[in-house]
């Protein structure tokens, strides 16, 4: 387990950042201890320097898992955000998404949603923004990209999709081993 | 004699029956009785295959099977168990011509030719020897003669006029790594010889074709080649940001220092601002899209201004007109006020009338009309 290089520090920030914007900053800058992120097997876990350190006593090879995963790096270098995160970033989300009871089904299933499942929407949503899915009784079911922006939503047909799937919170059904 | 005359004829009878043994060929065939094979090089009656194929073909192989079947008998017959029995020939028997050809001889390896040519016998060689020293028998090859090698050469006499600071051991492990890649290049070579490739006297194969990690780690190698180590070279277009370090041989990656959480933390606050204070770039799409709602919202600021004039007659009008333009006129009345959230509620245009009843009573920021508004 070590510290991100300052290259994954950056691509970390900048897939958190298109999500809570300048709220990244929060996590890094807490008032409740100091938090950091480490890296392990291409895994990067936020945890809090007090269980670090109670951490530094497991050998490399039985480490399993510490703090929240945040997501990982894949072959291409490329960070990949796991719902595991979502705890993190449904509070400080920019750009929300509400899906209807009825739709919320078929996104947990690891679905896009479309225009007939979509209750509300963050006003002034840009297109291709990465945003953060609710339900209507704001309980946050995932993460994923909207497919158009707040003012194309309303001229949409009822089956056009509105965001892409990224993550759901039925993964942690779905794909449990892949996910730590 | 008429008795005699009969039976004659009888026989004649019954000897119309059978088709005589007796064929006659213009070429005679060539027989194998070995294999049981006869093969007729007449030629057919090609009238006859025409028109009467089957006919033609049964006889033709009856008459065949006749004269082989003739053959077989001329051959010396014995009884045994009250059976006539033919010995078949086992010489001069039929060759079946080959389906693959002939396989070619292994072409000699390099060491093998230059013995051949020297006329070189090949000895056979002893597996184990007995060895003087350590008073027991040696395998010449394999792990125990190493370690034989390691009980008995612990001590290296320096040679007369050899510098006394050499490490003779490691000398003599050199000498060794170096015999056996010897050996492992002439393999390769006879195998490249035996394959038609031509191979350069020194060094090693280069092919024609890199793959991707060859090229990626020769770009890798070239770039840090200059005096700087790479550090001021221009990037190419569309290179990598950064080339992975393993591909690059010899380079070895350098760990992550261990640094105290507070400065950790301030490079961590300094790599974020770098990424939030970016400028952002003018992004055509989120700019008209922005601009479509700001006109969007002003348009129902304004007809929410004009509402309140005539609301009684609207509804009037929309209740004789139908439900669903009732419905977005009510919709549009209850929640005008809160048009300061942040959220939008969107209704579908035709949808309304089914969905308005349970969307109805949540949180709604802001409602897109119906079919009855925008009338």
């Amino acid at each position: 387990m070590r510290r991100l290089s300052d290259e994954r520090t950056k691509l970390l920030f900048e897939k958190l950042s298109k999500f809570i914007g300048p709220n990244v900053k929060l996590l890094i800058d807490r008032p409740d201890g100091q938090y950091v992120f480490r890296e392990h097997k291409e895994r990067v876990f936020y945890v809090s320097e007090r269980l670090l350190k109670f951490a530094e006593s497991v050998a490399p090879d039985h480490f399993v898992s510490l703090g929240t995963c945040f997501g990982k790096f894949t072959k291409s270098g490329k960070f990949l955000l796991h719902v595991t995160a979502l705890n993190y970033l449904a509070p400080y989300a920019q750009f929300k998404i509400w899906v209807k009871p009825s739709a919320e089904q078929q996104f947990l299933y690891g679905h896009n949603v479309n225009k007939a499942g979509l209750g509300r929407i963050t006003e002034s949503t840009p297109k291709y923004q990465n945003v953060v899915v609710f339900s209507m009784n704001d309980l946050p079911l995932g993460f994923g990209v909207a497919a158009r922006s707040t003012a194309e939503c309303k001229h949409a047909d009822p089956l056009a999709t509105v965001c892409f799937h990224q993550a759901d919170i039925g993964e942690y059904i779905r794909n449990e081993e892949g996910l730590l | 004699m008429d008795l005699v005359a009969a039976a004659f004829e009888k026989i004649e009878k019954e000897k119309e029956k059978y088709k005589p043994i007796t064929v006659t060929k213009l070429i005679d065939l060539d027989y194998y009785p070995g294999n049981l094979l006869a093969i007729d090089t007449n030629e057919l009656d090609k009238n006859q295959l025409k028109s009467n194929t089957e006919k033609y073909l049964l006889n033709l192989a009856r008459d065949n099977t006749q004269l082989l079947l003739n053959k077989i008998w001329e051959l010396p017959a014995e009884k045994q168990e009250e059976a006539v029995v033919v010995k078949l020939p086992k010489q001069n028997n039929y060759v079946l011509p080959r389906e693959k050809h002939i396989p070619k001889p292994r072409p000699l390896t390099k060491w093998e030719a230059f013995a051949k040519e020297k006329g070189l016998q090949k000895k056979k060689k002893v597996k184990v020897t007995w060895d003087d020293i350590l008073k027991k028998w040696v395998p010449v090859h394999g792990f125990k003669k190493a370690v034989s090698e390691k009980d008995k050469n612990w001590l290296i006499e320096v040679p007369q006029n050899a510098d006394p600071y050499e490490d003779q051991f490691e000398k003599k492990a050199t000498a060794k790594k170096e015999r056996v890649a010897k050996n492992e290049f002439s393999r390769l070579r006879n195998i490249a010889a035996s394959h038609n490739i031509k191979v350069p006297n020194m060094g090693i194969l280069t092919s024609d074709k890199l793959s991707s990690t060859e090229l990626k780690t020769a770009e890798g190698v070239a770039k840090l080649s200059t005096a700087s180590l790479g550090k001021f070279q221009p990037r190419l277009r569309k290179e990598k940001e950064n080339v992975k370090q393993k591909n690059i041989p010899g380079v070895q990656k350098r760990k992550i220092m261990v640094v105290p959480a507070a400065v950790e933390k301030a490079s961590n606050l300094e790599i974020l601002d770098g990424i939030l204070n970016k400028k952002p770039k003018l992004d055509v799409d989120k700019a008209v899209n922005k601009q479509i709602f700001v006109e969007q919202q002003q348009r129902a600021q304004e007809k929410k201004n004009e509402k309140p004039k005539g609301k009684g007659k609207r509804k009037g009008h929309a209740k004789g007109g139908g439900a669903g333009g009732g419905a977005g006129a009510k919709g549009g009345g209850s929640k005008g006020k809160k048009s300061a959230m942040i959220a939008s509620k969107i209704g579908k245009v035709k949808g309304k009338r089914k969905h308005g009843g349970s969307a109805g009573g949540k949180k709604v920021g802001k409602r897109y009309s119906g079919g009855g508004k925008r009338r």
